[in-house]
């Protein structure tokens, strides 16, 4: 169902604050990579996604798998505000009691549709849920969130020749380009641009955009639903840190928690 | 004497009998088809077989995907890119979420013969057996095979099966009730025990007619479940027999006779000795010199079971 773009931007503003809690109470965890993605994530689970919280495990439900899964804090936080777990449960992140593991566990989170974190490996999965519903000619769809260093996998280009091979048009791929990895920028690493060229060679419909704009976002939505015949890929241009001036662009926030008098800066500046 | 029927051969038909009862059942294979006899399943039932290429990562990932959706995948590749090339995606993507994946590993052992120590997989048992909640069973015949087939899919958890490409004798009967988990004894004896598993459970038998004849009364105990171990029929072999020796077509590190030893250590020690590759890689060669140079003889059974028998107590 739509919602209007100021609802989206107040559920994101939401997530990012979950992320920051938990990833502060946490003492530890991923808040770059995370901040990057939570508008699509609002997206996602707020307009897109036919998904219930009440029935997490319904057969016919929209499928997420969290590619990237070092962004569990950005999942956790969207699954608690869309209403699967109380959000005060955020603050177990990491924690050793806490069902809310590093990186997502399908069998311990409810909402969690794949266990997801050595990199390369949920895009495999995702096109396996995409496959599995066009063998028995099911209407769900299969969302995935890839990183931009992830494509560095070779898997990834072994999915990718997979979903255009047997033509899963019902799955539609999310590339978080927010230009950093934890060794630098991708370009200085080792270089998986140009993205669009790739995904294209390798048979997938590419839409480009702004990955903190709704209006896009909505809009390469609704043209992955409409291409018949291909998977599609949308590669988000996006802000690592994103939200948090202190955070944004830098690579050292890739995998560090705040300290206090950040936690509250970062907090302040969110609108929490 | 019954046809020889490998194991693999096996495995392909029984996705082809067990793909008609269960609808839900579907099969990938990694550009194998035709050695690891899933072309049965993909002349029977083209829309459920998917080949995924030469990418065995992707295919057991892609597994666990559709596993999550309710369906039973079956895959294959040769035991060495299915445990070995995608270790960590057997790992993470269907060990660690627990999938209900069934993994169909062919060409396990050094029986693989002419291509060699790069396609000879002697470590997957290894390798599965430290993932928690995978089952491991390594079939001893055709028709242990094809049930082995029907209660993996029975089962809901993720299970290693692995089957050879040499063609074998017939050790069961059609009456023959496989059961997960649970050991089979194939001759009394009293001396001493050999415990064996997939094709070095015909030598093991071999070499208890030779024992017998030199007047040595060994028991043989087919273990096709490796994990979870039937601890019971080993700790009362131990108890029995008071020597041990194991016998698989597998590194003596990790394998079915580590297993053993683990199991009579912690409850019953007594003397045992591996039967299997010393730690060492296989080499091209025709198999039955191959398993002669390796050890894997029936031979070689009773010189171990003697050697076994002289470090009791």
């Amino acid at each position: 169902m739509q919602q209007t773009n100021e609802f989206l931007a107040e559920q994101a503003k939401k997530i990012r604050i979950g992320i920051i809690e938990g990833v502060y109470r946490a003492a530890s965890g991923h808040p770059g990579g995370s901040l990057s993605i939570a508008d699509v994530m609002a997206y996602l689970y707020f307009e897109e996604m036919n998904v219930s919280p009440e029935k997490p495990k319904d057969l016919t439900r929209d499928r997420f798998v969290l590619s990237k899964g070092h962004a569990a804090p950005a999942l956790y936080s969207t699954l608690a505000n869309r209403g699967y777990f109380p959000v005060e449960h955020l603050k177990t992140l990491r924690q050793i009691d806490s069902n809310l593991q590093g990186h997502p566990d399908m069998k311990g989170t409810p909402g969690v549709d794949m266990t997801t974190g050595s990199l390369g490996l949920g895009i495999s999965a995702a096109c396996g849920m995409a496959l599995s519903g066009k063998i028995s000619n099911d209407s769900y769809r299969v969302y995935a969130v890839l990183g931009d260093g992830e494509c560095e996998e070779g898997q990834v280009w072994e999915a990718a020749m997979f979903a255009s091979h047997y033509k899963l048009d019902n799955l539609c791929a999310f590339v978080d380009y927010n230009g950093l990895q934890i060794d630098g920028p991708v370009a200085d690493v080792i270089g998986p641009a140009p993205f669009k060229e790739k995904f294209e060679a390798f048979g997938w419909n590419v839409i480009e955009i702004n990955g903190h704009d709704f209006d896009e976002i909505r809009s390469a939505a609704s043209k992955a639903r409409k291409c018949k015949g291909k998977p599609t890929a949308v590669i988000m241009k996006t802000v690592k840190g994103r939200g948090v001036s202190f955070m944004e662009n830098q690579v050292s926030w890739h995998g560090s928690a705040p300290k206090e008098d950040q936690y509250k800066l970062a907090l302040e500046e969110l609108g929490a | 004497m019954s046809e020889k029927i490998a194991t693999r051969e096996a495995y392909g038909s029984a996705l082809v009998e067990f793909g008609a009862k269960y609808e839900n059942l579907v099969v990938f294979d990694a550009d194998l088809a035709e050695a690891t006899k899933t072309i049965k399943f993909k002349k029977a039932y083209p829309d459920r077989f998917f080949d995924c290429g030469i990418a065995e990562g992707n295919m057991i990932s892609v597994a666990a995907g559709v596993a999550t959706t309710g369906k039973i995948p079956f895959v294959s590749s040769f035991a060495m890119f299915s445990a070995g090339r995608a270790f960590e995606q057997v790992r993470n993507s269907i060990g660690y979420p627990h999938l209900n994946v069934k993994i169909g590993a062919t060409h396990a052992g050094i029986s693989v013969g002419e291509d060699g120590a790069t396609h000879q997989c002697l470590e997957d048992i290894a390798l599965m057996r430290t993932i928690p909640g995978m089952t491991i069973i390594n079939p001893a015949d055709a028709v242990e095979a094809r049930a082995a087939v029907e209660a993996a899919i029975n089962f809901v958890g993720p299970v290693y099966l692995r089957f050879g490409r040499l063609a074998l004798e017939q050790i069961f009967d059609e009456n023959y009730k496989f059961e997960i988990g649970k050991g089979v004894k194939l001759v009394d004896g009293s001396d001493v025990t050999i415990v064996a598993t997939g094709l070095m459970v015909h030598e093991a038998i071999k070499a208890a007619e030779l024992l017998k004849n030199e007047g040595i009364s060994a028991r043989v105990i087919n273990i096709a479940t490796i994990k979870p171990l039937d601890k019971e029929i080993i700790l009362n072999a131990a108890r029995e027999t008071g020597a041990i020796v194991t016998a698989e077509e597998h590194n003596v590190i990790g394998g079915l006779g580590s297993a053993v030893c683990e199991c009579l250590a912690e409850a019953c020690p007594t003397p045992v000795i591996r039967v299997g590759t010393q730690d060492v890689f296989g080499r091209s060669g025709k198999v039955p010199p191959l398993l002669e140079m390796y050890g894997l003889t029936a031979a070689n059974l009773v010189a171990k079971a003697k050697e076994a028998i002289a470090l009791k107590k």
